[in-house]
């Protein structure tokens, strides 16, 4: 018996060295911003649906998702912003070559409490002196922002430093990325700012235009006023541009050797520009103009 | 007010005190699972628990979520336990005291309050980085052994503590060497209470999400890490395999963290869904712990 058992035992032991390492095609990885996880989750699930092939798909933060992309250790990074210098010297020293691409457009809404009756608009100056560094402990009431406010505490919301919309926000608004005043309430988590404006009477928040649409009977969102008049945001004015400056372009950054030397990359980032027209709008996103695919895909060949 | 009529008073009203102090955080407790039941009970069903995460909130589950948790686990109690087991017979039967072993159980009751989080942090640079072992289950599983291993160390201490040394001595005066005496009588006599920490801390790694967020564990993945045995049809009919050990994985915290933050409403629920099969989880486990503490219980 103790044998037979020996025997199994041995037959087993050889099964399992002799199995050649797994075979399965190595599967796309993704990382990077959260705001277009959705998006590419969404891809990625269609992709497999049709027998595309194995993705996985991390949430690191624009500036996370680099840090990972630029050591090779994924093939494509998520990102709700363009890259920045540091980042392109980080892919260099780490012998990353990309490719960007475009693949949808998100508003950044800026919104207010409902009890809220004084905000018809507000103009990029005016959220330029709410969310400077220099008004750091200094604005503290509606009317230092505008005289006619009344004198009501202002409550602010923002995301934290790691994302990307904190980076474009801050750059459009007050002219240098990350440059910010650090006393409002931050978080990573875009529902917990929605439920501080919708709790503060005087609160004043900024995320993507999907976490307004999903909480509109809550929230009063403010049409800002860039060069020319108010405009609210919307699918619409993401699309035609008048919502200036808070629109903003997602990209997906893909690494050049992994196109070229794993074909499902490729066929990957392929079925993502065929499909990211509607998929995009499925998850809250405002889509780009076909031409803007087509240049994608003929960057991709 | 004569001073026995105060004291009396004192004894009733530290009575309601003492009331008021457990209800409350049983009422917290009650209210927040009554909540977490309305948003997410609906969302629980054979699809739930087959189906990979969707941007459909309606069609969205935790197969990778809870597979990937199982798989956790088990990577993590196959490091953990025997270590833990091991580090604390020799330190609680083997070891002089002395300064240096003073040092380590210093160091030890100190690493059991060490933020999860550092777990996380010195995982990513240890075995994902330094080792190369990537996000994988291997990875996952390690950081979370280290996190539970003091308190495992810990518990097989004390439990090995309350083993009265009159056992110890019979078996010596019967001729047993050291190793025999523990193994016949000291581990089997502390086995329950080894058994009640070890789960115990296995509870707590279920619901660990800072570690593994650190180390970036995945948030959508839709396949499962290898099963370790396959069968086929051509001989040798069925394969063993250890590649699930290196494949990525999620867990049901990360799933659930994930939901949390998505816009829709939709995910809210799912996110309600998975908080429920996680407490359920820990639930059974603590169940499990008071049970065989009880069963255990011997009177010396």
């Amino acid at each position: 018996m103790k044998k037979l058992l020996g025997l199994i035992f041995l037959t087993v032991i050889s099964v399992v060295i002799c199995q050649k390492p797994a075979l399965a095609a190595d599967p796309v990885k993704v990382d990077g911003s959260s705001t277009v996880f959705p998006i590419t989750e969404a891809v990625a699930e269609e992709f497999g649906k049709s027998g595309g092939g194995k993705v996985i798909v991390g949430i690191s933060g624009t500036g996370g998702g680099f840090k990972r992309f630029c050591r090779g250790e994924t093939d494509i990074s998520d990102a709700s912003r363009p890259v920045k210098q540091k980042e392109i010297d980080a892919c260099r020293d780490g012998g990353v070559q990309y490719i960007e691409v475009k693949i949808a457009f998100d508003g950044l809404a800026v919104v207010v409490n409902p009890q809220n009756t004084w905000v018809d608009y507000l103009t990029v100056e005016e959220l330029r002196k709410m969310w400077e560094p220099a008004a750091q402990g200094v604005i503290m009431k509606w009317n230092q922002i505008r005289s006619d406010f009344p004198a009501e505490d202002i409550q602010l919301f923002g995301p934290g430093t790691d994302s990307g919309t904190f980076d474009y926000f801050t750059e459009v608004i007050n002219g240098k990325a990350a440059n910010s005043r650090g006393d409002y309430t931050a978080s990573e988590d875009d529902n917990v700012l929605v439920e501080g404006v919708a709790s503060s009477k005087g609160g004043l928040g900024y995320f993507g235009l999907a976490y307004y649409e999903e909480n509109s009977g809550r929230l009063k969102v403010v049409p800002v006023k860039g060069k020319g008049d108010a405009v609210a945001p919307s699918k619409d004015t993401v699309l035609n541009g008048s919502y200036a400056p808070l629109s903003r372009p997602l990209f997906i950054y893909v690494n050049k050797d992994s196109l070229k030397t794993k074909p499902l990359v490729a066929k990957f980032v392929r079925y993502y520009l065929e499909n990211a027209p509607t998929l995009s709008a499925e998850v809250g996103y405002v889509p780009l103009p076909q031409n803007e695919y087509e240049a994608g895909l003929s960057k991709i060949q | 007010m004569s001073s026995r009529k105060l004291d009396r008073n004192m004894d009733a009203a530290f009575k309601i005190a003492g009331l008021a102090a457990t209800f409350f955080g049983l009422l917290v407790l009650v209210v927040l699972v009554i909540d977490v039941f309305m948003d997410g009970f609906h969302r629980i069903g054979w699809d739930f628990f087959t189906s990979y995460p969707s941007r459909k909130p309606e069609q969205a589950g935790i197969l990778s979520a809870w597979v990937g948790t199982i798989w956790i686990m088990i990577t993590t109690a196959i490091f953990a336990i025997p270590l833990g087991i091991g580090s604390g017979i020799y330190l609680e039967e083997y070891a002089r005291r002395n300064r240096f072993t003073d040092f380590i159980e210093i160091n030890i009751a100190n690493l059991a309050g060490v933020p999860s989080v550092i777990y996380g942090i010195l995982g990513l640079g240890l075995f994902v980085r330094m080792m190369h072992l990537d996000r994988s289950v291997l990875a996952g599983g390690l950081i979370l052994a280290l996190l539970v291993l003091p308190v495992i160390i810990l518990s097989t201490r004390e439990a090995l503590r309350s083993v009265p040394s009159s056992i110890r001595e019979a078996s010596y005066a019967l001729g047993a060497t050291k190793w025999q005496t523990i193994r016949h009588q000291v581990l089997p006599a502390g086995f329950g209470s080894i058994l009640t920490g070890i789960i115990l801390a296995m509870s707590r790694a279920v619901g660990e999400t800072a570690p593994l967020i650190t180390i970036g564990a995945l948030t959508y993945i839709p396949f499962l890490p290898t099963s370790p045995v396959s069968l086929s049809q051509q001989s040798p009919y069925v394969h063993l395999s250890l590649q699930g050990f290196f494949d990525p994985f999620t867990v049901l915290p990360i799933q659930i963290f994930n939901w949390v933050s998505r816009p829709q409403k939709g995910f809210l629920a799912d996110a309600a869904g998975g908080i429920i099969v996680l407490l359920a989880i820990t639930l059974f486990m603590n169940g499990a712990a008071i049970y065989l503490r009880y069963k255990n219980q011997k009177r010396w």
